[in-house]
């Protein structure tokens, strides 16, 4: 190969691997003190983009200098640190103590918010910026052109590399940020104000966020899709470099920037893929990232997230459940047929769901990619149905779980060897990779387009017989887990949630059963996937993507974690949500965003949780 | 902006409002509405789907005014917006919520191509009608064609025929294809090398790259082209992803001495992002709004400017096209009954403002065409010159090759 | 001989935590280890226990290698233990944690059907009540003093019916009453079912009141070993370690064992 394509090639990733940094060391920094992924983060770099492309022409008209561009960047930069500020004031101050799952939905409502906002205050049409004064040319490099801006930027990231040293050696702030990063306990115990340095970190971490994306408008316009965009690959980024590392952070970016350039010369087709690829790879050879650390274990014993103590059904709780399911019996034969509809999408969500909190709530494996399971069901069901096997319903309805079973046997078996974010974080590399390979590979799977016909056999065309079909089996599959969350199998699960030393040392082995656990998840969502393929006639990659594993997690948050039939209610309650706002308005990721976060704040043991609670407190002033 | 305005509220309030308003005037459209569901992605990708609806709105707006749908005697059209959410998924409920709730006669809409074919799947299913106005996957109207699904919109191949007969005559050989890396931008770039090698002997490719969609690294790809040193380029690429291309592209030299053919970016809602950094003489299919002045657009250039204070999209053409297309449905099929509306919707010609459109009762497609041209700037608008309009019944699929992959 | 440790050895990067560890301990003897903080007590019951995996040397357990296996299969092998700082199920109650250390006794812990709040309850219960939690069996672990806390590790332990028990600091946290009545109970526990038990205190009044023989490790490494009355005696534990106030300690154990 020419070698002055090689070096311009570099270059280029260079470049992009110098504004990857810039966007993830201030999510980096952010986590390493707050212990909050912040999904907003990208938000922040939208927001960036946005207020470049408003402020910078402004100032250029009164000037067309470097000068002035560069003001407009870094006003830009400082007002979207200031939004950071107001984030840590309104919302994160009140979820430091929340449970990790929690914070990472509550910042995603914050991305909700922040797309309907942008889009009603810019319009939706992408809006190009203005390119940089001086820097619009391409330097000659060896005989091949390479813009100079990209050359500057080139030289951006080192510096912000430089400075951020230069903070968290020479001033009190950095000393903090480091001390808090590494032990956070500590910097309570020294006294310092707290929430000063924890507003102080958001403001930098914002600021960094609207630096990157003020820096980019004179290369990509601002869209409303930047924001996700970013997200996945700044997540990938700092997980690599590992959590809370900034010099790791700046590795990391190299690594994909050079990758990223590369890579389309030898893979031009699977790009996506190999970033995601990477991260599994480092995540199970270094389970803390390149430079990272691991969590500190915490010295105490405190009471985990999730199903606390079983009690059996009462004679209440009987009753309930069987007028439950009486109703659900009575629903084609009472409400028309969009209800039925609405009834068989609930019954598939409730399984999945149910299938999510039996890792989160009775494993503490919190899996970030439930989607891919589910999806993986649906599509087993649909290409079987469709492709050249032809099979019946029923056959593809066994293929489902044995689908999604597999692939958690497959994904599984490096997920279960780590341990919260960074267990969260490769789920979530796994959905995506998922994710990508069916949405690139349009000769199997059908690409974007996805599958169309996946309709039931005859005998259950009828809508309500296909109810009754997936009544029978999502209730017989969920009654199924419960029965094994009261199991000894649910037990073994919840002591070594509870303690993996204390688990291991009574001969559990900790490892394998997690893995048997997430193939028992894997394989009832892979069921509920493959329901709800029949129920909608056609499959495609959303079902794989982030937005329904977060749909899933909604539903079990909205229910309640520490409950057992709290999914139920949340996927009810969700899907209620969802189709109240939907018709009603253009923005109703608005009222979503804003019900997340609600959720979040006023119920936090989730909406039967709070019944429970408020049975409890009842009782109590009863007694008393 | 005025495109938010428009909840569904609002305008199923505001069509109430005017029937009451105008029942009185003669002429006017009288009875209870028909009603028609209309599914888009109207939060997701509000850039298109809003300017969409506000052109099928001024359609509907028109109509009612004019005396409703003078084959179901003079009944209003009420056409009932919903959101899909970009999902598939949740359009097939939305679709079903129509239906049964707000028994709409039939249901149209979708601009992304994997709803447009749930949609229309759902549609072969329940025995409804589905005219499916904006998704370009060939599959809609070919391979996953049936009984009850119609496209207006000129799809992928049609687009790409325009271009090839367009860029043939200069008998480029080597060629760097770039695209979106999912089924659009893989079928369209299959479609050109198809179309141009049994168009120029000796076509090559002498690199193909496939960016991941939406997230595309320009450098990175304009160099991996330059690097091939092909003599033409054919792109697929649009939307934030060709945007980047083109400024990376230009920076760096690469459209200089080659010629380009692009997919789509003629159309307004791609170009007018481009600002004045457009390329000049990219051969496209597009639509220049404000260079049309055939009498009954230029009607509706300014009808549509008045009302939105906005020039027209390619989405509102379209949608203006399809309102119209709804009309002359009704007044054919002269009944609201499934079966009589795709009886009549079959080789259904309709007098659009681009042209007369017939829908092709073998492949259900439709014959609105696409124009032609060179991308330019004029003053400090991008837009197209040296274009035509291409009729749509030109670049049909060859019937064989419908006969040899529908099923129904 | 029930366990005999030989030349184990342990690194953490520059730091050598345990070095040249070898001692060994016959059925029904309290063997003790004692030394500061950071002397490797943990460590090394780690690497008995199969947490940590040593760099060299051996564990035989009743004449079988078990070095290098992981904590499961030492445990099936006989050993139970409990950890410096407790690690107990803390969403279940105290029965359910003596019951789920006899599922995994019984291996069913892949049990998908069983119900699990009554199996083994029976067995469970004998167990709370050789170690006095009768009271407090329905009560979640979670609500406990940290002293019952202990009791319930100690009654984990003891479920799988092990050879060896190794109890890491079995005593922190509690009121000097509990200790000697926890320590008084091991000790009898021990002698009556004949069951090795590997244990370290800082308290001197539970290590001299009850050893059998004791292990000085300091730094990583034995500097002395013997009978209580030996060890007292040694000059090198008195200068480095036990210093004036463990040697009246140490006396005040003996008086209180003798009255
Ligand atoms: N996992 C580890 N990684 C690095 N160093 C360790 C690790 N575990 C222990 N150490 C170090 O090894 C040394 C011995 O630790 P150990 O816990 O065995 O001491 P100990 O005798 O049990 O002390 P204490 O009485 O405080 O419990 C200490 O300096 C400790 O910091
Ligand atoms: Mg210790």
């Amino acid at each position: 190969m020419d070698p002055a394509f090689i070096v311009v090639q570099a270059l280029s990733g260079l470049a992009n691997a110098s504004s990857l940094f810039i966007i993830s060391s201030g999510l980096t920094i952010v986590f390493g003190v707050t212990r909050i992924v912040n999904f907003a983060h990208g938000s922040l770099y939208m927001l960036g983009a946005y207020l470049g492309i408003t402020i910078v022409p402004r100032l250029l008209d009164i000037d067309r200098t470097p000068t002035m561009f560069f003001a407009g960047v870094l006003l830009a930069a400082l007002a979207v640190g200031l939004i950071g500020v107001l984030m840590e004031v309104l919302l994160l101050r009140r979820i430091y103590k929340v449970p990790e799952l929690f914070q990472l939905l509550a910042t995603f409502g914050v991305v909700l918010i922040v797309q309907d906002l942008v889009q009603k205050i810019w319009g939706p049409v992408d809006i190009a910026g203005p390119r940089a004064p001086s820097l619009r040319h391409g330097i000659q490099i060896m005989g091949q052109r390479f813009p100079a801006y990209e050359m500057f930027l080139l030289f951006v990231g080192p510096a912000v590399l430089v400075l951020l040293t230069l903070l968290m050696q020479k001033t009190r702030f950095g000393v903090l940020i480091r001390a808090a990063t590494q032990d956070r306990e500590m910097v309570g115990a020294l006294g310092v104000n707290q929430a000063m340095l924890f507003t102080g970190t958001l403001f930098l971490g914002a600021f960094l966020a609207g630096l990157g994306g003020a820096l980019q408008i004179p290369r990509v316009p601002a869209n409303g899709h930047m924001d996700l965009s970013i997200i996945t690959e700044a997540f990938v980024v700092t997980v690599i470099g590992g959590m809370g590392s900034v010099p790791g952070a700046f590795v990391a970016s190299l690594i994909i920037g050079l990758l990223q350039a590369f890579g389309i010369l030898i893979f031009p087709k699977i790009t996506l893929v190999l970033v995601f690829l990477l991260m599994a790879v480092v995540l199970v050879v270094k389970p803390w990232g390149l430079m990272g650390r691991p969590e500190a274990t915490a010295n105490r014993a405190v009471l985990p997230e999730g199903i606390l103590s079983l009690k059996p059904f009462g004679t209440g709780e009987r009753l309930v459940a069987a007028l439950v399911v009486v109703a659900l019996l009575a629903v084609p034969l009472m409400g028309d047929a969009y209800k039925t509809k609405v009834g068989i999408e609930i019954l598939a969500f409730a399984l999945a769901a149910f299938s999510l909190n039996f890792l989160v709530g009775a494993g503490g494996i919190v899996s970030f990619g439930h989607a891919a399971y589910f999806g993986i069901g649906a599509y087993a069901a649909g290409l079987l149905v469709v492709g050249p096997l032809k099979l019946p319903m029923e056959g593809a309805l066994v293929a489902a779980p044995l689908a999604g079973g597999l692939a958690a046997a497959l994904f599984g078996y490096f997920v279960v060897r780590l341990s919260g974010i960074y267990l969260a974080m490769l789920t979530l590399a796994f959905a995506q990779i998922t994710y990508a390979v069916f949405f690139q590979w349009a000769e199997v799977t059908g690409g974007d387009n996805g599958v169309v016909g996946v309709w039931p056999s005859a005998w259950a065309s009828s809508r309500s017989v296909y109810f009754y079909v997936v009544a029978l089996l999502a209730v017989a599959a969920i009654v199924f887990l419960r029965r094994i969350i009261y199991a000894p199998f649910g037990y073994t699960l919840r002591a070594a949630r509870d303690s993996a030393n204390r688990a291991d040392a009574i001969g559990i082995d900790v490892r394998t059963h997690r893995w048997l656990s997430f193939i028992v998840a894997g394989a009832a969502a892979g069921l509920a996937g493959g329901l709800y393929a029949f129920s909608k006639g056609s499959i495609d990659p959303t079902l794989i993507s982030i937005g329904m594993s977060v749909d899933f997690l909604m539903m079990i948050l909205s229910g309640g974690l520490q409950t057992v039939m709290g999914p139920l209610v949340g996927a009810g309650f969700f899907h209620a949500i969802k189709d109240f706002f939907m018709p009603l308005t253009d923005f109703w990721r608005f009222f979503l965003g804003l019900s997340i976060i609600v959720i979040v704040l006023a119920f936090p043991r989730g909406l039967v949780g709070a019944v429970d609670a408020g049975r409890e407190a009842l009782a109590h002033r009863r007694a008393g | 902006m005025t495109d938010q305005k428009f909840t569904r509220r609002s305008v199923v309030g505001g069509m109430a409002a005017a029937g009451t308003l105008l029942a009185a005037g003669p002429g006017s459209a009288q009875g209870a509405p028909v009603k028609v569901g209309e599914i888009n992605s109207y939060s997701k990708m509000a850039a298109f789907a809003v300017p969409y609806r506000n052109g099928m709105q001024l359609a509907m707006e028109e109509i009612n005014k004019a005396g409703g749908l003078a084959g179901l005697g003079g009944r209003p059209l009420e056409i009932i917006f919903r959101d899909d959410n970009s999902t598939p998924g949740d359009a097939v409920r939305v679709a079903e919520e129509l239906l049964t709730r707000e028994n709409v006669t039939f249901i149209a809409g979708a601009f992304l191509s994997n709803v447009g074919l749930a949609l229309g799947d759902f549609a072969n299913q329940k025995k409804v009608l589905y005219l499916g106005t904006e998704p370009l996957t060939d599959a809609l109207t070919m391979g996953s064609g049936n009984k009850y699904t119609f496209r207006v919109r000129a799809n992928t191949y049609m687009q790409t025929k325009m271009l090839v007969d367009a860029a043939k005559a200069k008998q480029v050989k080597r060629w760097a294809i770039v695209a979106p890396n999912y089924e659009y931008g893989q079928s369209a770039a299959a479609n050109f090398k198809k179309l141009m090698a049994a168009a120029v002997p000796g076509f090559e490719v002498v690199t193909e790259q496939f960016p991941a969609l939406g997230r595309v690294d320009a450098g990175a790809t304009v160099g991996a082209i330059a690097q091939a040193k092909p003599d033409a380029i054919f792109n697929v690429l649009f939307g934030a992803d060709l945007t980047a291309f083109v400024r990376e592209g230009n920076t760096r030299g690469l459209f200089e001495g080659r010629q380009v053919v692009s997919l789509l970016t003629g159309e307004p809602e791609y170009i007018l992002p481009l600002g004045d950094e457009t390329p000049e003489g990219w051969i496209t299919t597009g639509y220049p709004p404000e260079q049309i002045t055939t009498p009954a657009h230029k009607a509706f250039f300014d009808a549509y400017k008045a009302k939105f204070n906005d020039t027209p999209r390619l989405g509102s053409l379209l949608g203006y096209v399809v309102g119209y297309m709804i009309r002359d449905l009704f007044n054919k099929a002269k009944s609201t009954d499934t079966e009589a509306l795709v009886t009549a919707l079959e080789g259904l010609t309709s007098d659009s403002i681009a042209g007369p459109v017939v829908m092709r009762a073998i492949d259900h497609q439709s014959t609105l065409g696409a124009w032609v041209g060179e991308t330019t700037l004029k003053g400090k608008l991008p837009t197209m010159k040296n274009w035509r309009y291409a009729d749509g019944k030109d670049y049909l699929h060859p019937e064989a090759e419908v006969r040899a992959v529908r099923k129904g | 001989m029930l366990l005999s440790v030989q030349g184990l050895q342990k690194r953490f990067g520059g730091l050598v935590a345990a070095k040249d560890v070898s001692f060994d301990l016959a059925a029904g003897e309290l063997l003790a280890i004692i030394g500061p903080n950071g002397a490797g007590k943990s460590t090394t019951f780690n690497m008995v226990g199969g947490q940590l995996r040593p760099d060299t040397g051996r564990v035989m357990l009743a004449g079988e290698d078990v070095t290098g296996l992981p904590p499961r299969l030492v445990w099936r092998k006989g050993v139970g233990r409990t950890f410096q700082i407790a690690q107990t199920f803390v969403s279940m109650s105290v029965v359910e944690n003596v019951q789920m250390a006899l599922i995994s006794f019984h291996e069913r812990t892949r049990d998908l059907t069983a119900d699990a709040t009554s199996l083994y309850r029976t067995e469970a219960l004998a167990i709370l009540d050789g170690v006095g939690l009768t009271e407090m069996a329905d009560r979640s672990v979670s609500e406990l003093a940290y002293g019952d806390v202990k009791r319930v590790e100690l009654a984990v332990a003891l479920a799988s019916e092990p050879k060896l028990l190794l109890m890491d600091e079995p005593t922190a946290g509690m009121a000097p009453r509990e200790r000697a009545q926890l320590m008084e109970l091991t000790a009898s526990i021990a002698r009556a079912r004949k069951i090795g038990v590997l244990f370290t205190e800082h308290d001197m009044d539970a290590v001299f009141g009850h050893a059998d023989r004791i292990v000085v490790l300091v730094r990583g490494e034995i500097i002395a070993r013997g009978t209580p009355e030996e060890v007292r005696a040694d000059q090198r534990v008195k200068q480095v370690y036990l210093g004036e106030t463990g040697v009246q300690a140490a006396l005040k154990a003996r008086r209180a064992a003798q009255a």
